[in-house]
C-alpha cells in the first residue's frame, strides 16, 4: 500500500504516464512541486512554464490540434485568468484538463488568497468546466483520473480541485 | 508587389504570398483579419481560422509545433491579439521550437472594432521585445523584397518572428466557417488521417 499522504503527487503522474499526456502547462504552484519534477524528468512530457495561465488553455488546444493530450497546472487564483479563454476548448471541442491546488479555501493566512480561492468552483462552472473536488489525500488519484478521463473522452474543459487539506496551508511562519 | 495609399504592403497579397507553395505546412490565423486573411488566400483543413482565444494565437502555434516536430506551424496575427499575448514571446523564447514562425500583420490599429490605436502607432516596437525575448530571428518587414526573404526563411526553418508594417485599409470579410469543432477536426484529421477522430 502505497502512502497517500505524501504519495498523491506521484500518483498524478502515474495517470498522466496511463493517459498518455505529452504536453504539461504550468505556472508553479508549492502544491505541485513534486509532480512538476516528476514531469521534468520525463523526456516524454515537454513541460511548458507560462507567464501567465491562460496561455496554457491555448498551448493545450495547440497540442491538441496536433494529437497530443495536455494538462495544465496551476493555482486557483491562476483559474481567474483563464475564464474568456475557455471560450476556447468549449468552442472546439477540445479536450483540456486543468489541476488547480488550491488557496483561500481552508486555513488561508494571505486575505489576497481568498476571493479567487472562494470563487473558483463557481467560475470555472459558470465557464462549463466540470470540477470535481479532492478534500483528502486518497481523494485526489480517483478524482484526477475521473477528470482526465471525462475530459479526453467527451471534449471539454474539465478540473480536479485539491483543498488546501491536502497542501496544508502556507503560514508564513506565524 | 502592390503597396496601399500609405505605401505599406497589403494584407491579403502578404498573407497570399506567404502561405504560397505551403506543402503540409500548418496556419494558425489570429482572430479578426488574419482569420479573414489566411481564408481568403484558400480555405484548407491546414488552416485553423480563430473566432476567438485573443492573445493565445501564437502560444496556440507552440503546442502544435511541439506536437507535430515535423511540420512547419505559421502563426499569423495582428498587432493588437499580439499584444495582448506579448508575455508569450518569454514562453515561446524559452521552448525555442524549431518549427514554428510567428507572423505579426501589424496596421497599427484594432481593426475590428472602430480602427482605433494600438501600442505600435505609438512606438511599441514588438521585433525588439520578440528580440529581447530571446528570438534571434526577429525581424520587420517593410518592402516586397523582405517579405520574399521572411517567405524563404520560412521555408527554411527555425524560429522566426516577424513584423509586417501593413496598409491599414479594411479588406472584404472573406469569412471561414464558424463551427469551431469541424475546425479543430478537419486540421487534426489532415495531420493524422481519420485515426484522428479515435484518439
Amino acid at each position: 500500500m502505497s502512502d497517500a499522504a505524501a504519495d498523491w503527487p506521484d500518483q498524478i503522474y502515474a495517470l498522466f504516464k496511463e493517459h498518455g499526456i505529452r504536453q504539461v502547462a504550468l505556472v508553479p504552484d508549492a502544491g505541485h512541486s513534486r509532480l512538476i519534477k516528476r514531469c521534468l524528468a520525463d523526456n516524454d512530457i515537454k513541460v511548458t512554464t507560462l507567464t501567465t495561465e491562460e496561455e496554457g488553455i491555448g498551448l493545450i488546444f495547440g497540442g491538441w490540434l496536433g494529437g497530443e493530450k495536455g494538462v495544465l497546472l496551476m493555482q486557483s487564483s491562476g483559474v481567474g485568468n483563464c475564464i474568456n479563454m475557455l471560450s476556447v476548448p468549449i468552442a472546439h471541442r477540445t479536450p483540456c484538463p486543468m489541476i488547480v491546488t488550491m488557496r483561500g479555501d481552508y486555513g488561508e493566512f494571505n486575505p489576497f488568497q481568498i476571493p479567487m480561492g472562494n470563487a473558483t468552483q463557481t467560475v470555472l462552472e459558470a465557464m462549463g468546466t466540470l470540477v470535481k473536488r479532492a478534500e483528502t489525500p486518497e481523494d485526489v488519484a480517483p478524482t484526477v483520473n475521473a477528470t482526465l478521463r471525462l475530459a479526453f473522452n467527451t471534449y471539454r474543459p474539465t478540473a480536479t480541485l485539491i483543498s488546501q487539506r491536502v497542501i496544508g496551508a502556507k503560514t508564513f511562519g506565524k | 508587389m502592390q503597396t496601399g495609399p500609405t505605401g505599406k504592403l497589403m494584407r491579403r497579397e502578404v498573407v497570399k504570398t506567404l502561405l504560397a507553395d505551403r506543402g503540409g505546412m500548418l496556419a494558425i490565423g489570429g482572430l479578426g483579419a488574419p482569420a479573414w486573411d489566411i481564408t481568403a488566400a484558400g480555405d484548407t483543413p491546414l488552416n485553423l481560422p480563430l473566432w476567438g482565444g485573443m492573445g493565445a494565437a501564437a502560444v496556440m502555434g507552440l503546442g502544435l509545433a511541439q506536437a507535430q516536430p515535423e511540420r512547419r506551424v505559421l502563426v499569423v496575427t495582428g498587432d493588437g491579439e499580439m499584444l495582448m499575448g506579448i508575455g508569450s514571446l518569454a514562453t515561446i523564447a524559452v521552448k525555442r521550437p524549431g518549427n514554428l514562425a510567428i507572423v505579426v500583420l501589424d496596421n497599427e490599429h484594432y481593426g475590428e472594432t472602430g480602427m482605433q490605436e494600438t501600442a505600435t502607432r505609438h512606438g511599441v516596437d514588438l521585433v525588439g521585445m520578440a528580440r529581447a525575448a530571446g528570438i534571434a530571428d526577429s525581424r520587420l518587414v517593410r518592402t516586397a523584397e523582405e517579405l520574399l526573404a521572411l517567405h524563404q526563411a520560412i521555408r527554411a526553418g527555425g524560429l522566426i518572428f516577424a513584423v509586417i508594417k501593413i496598409d491599414e485599409a479594411p479588406q472584404p470579410l472573406v469569412l471561414p466557417p464558424r463551427e469551431a469543432s469541424i475546425l479543430q477536426a478537419r486540421m487534426r484529421e489532415a495531420i493524422m488521417g481519420p485515426e484522428a477522430h479515435l484518439q
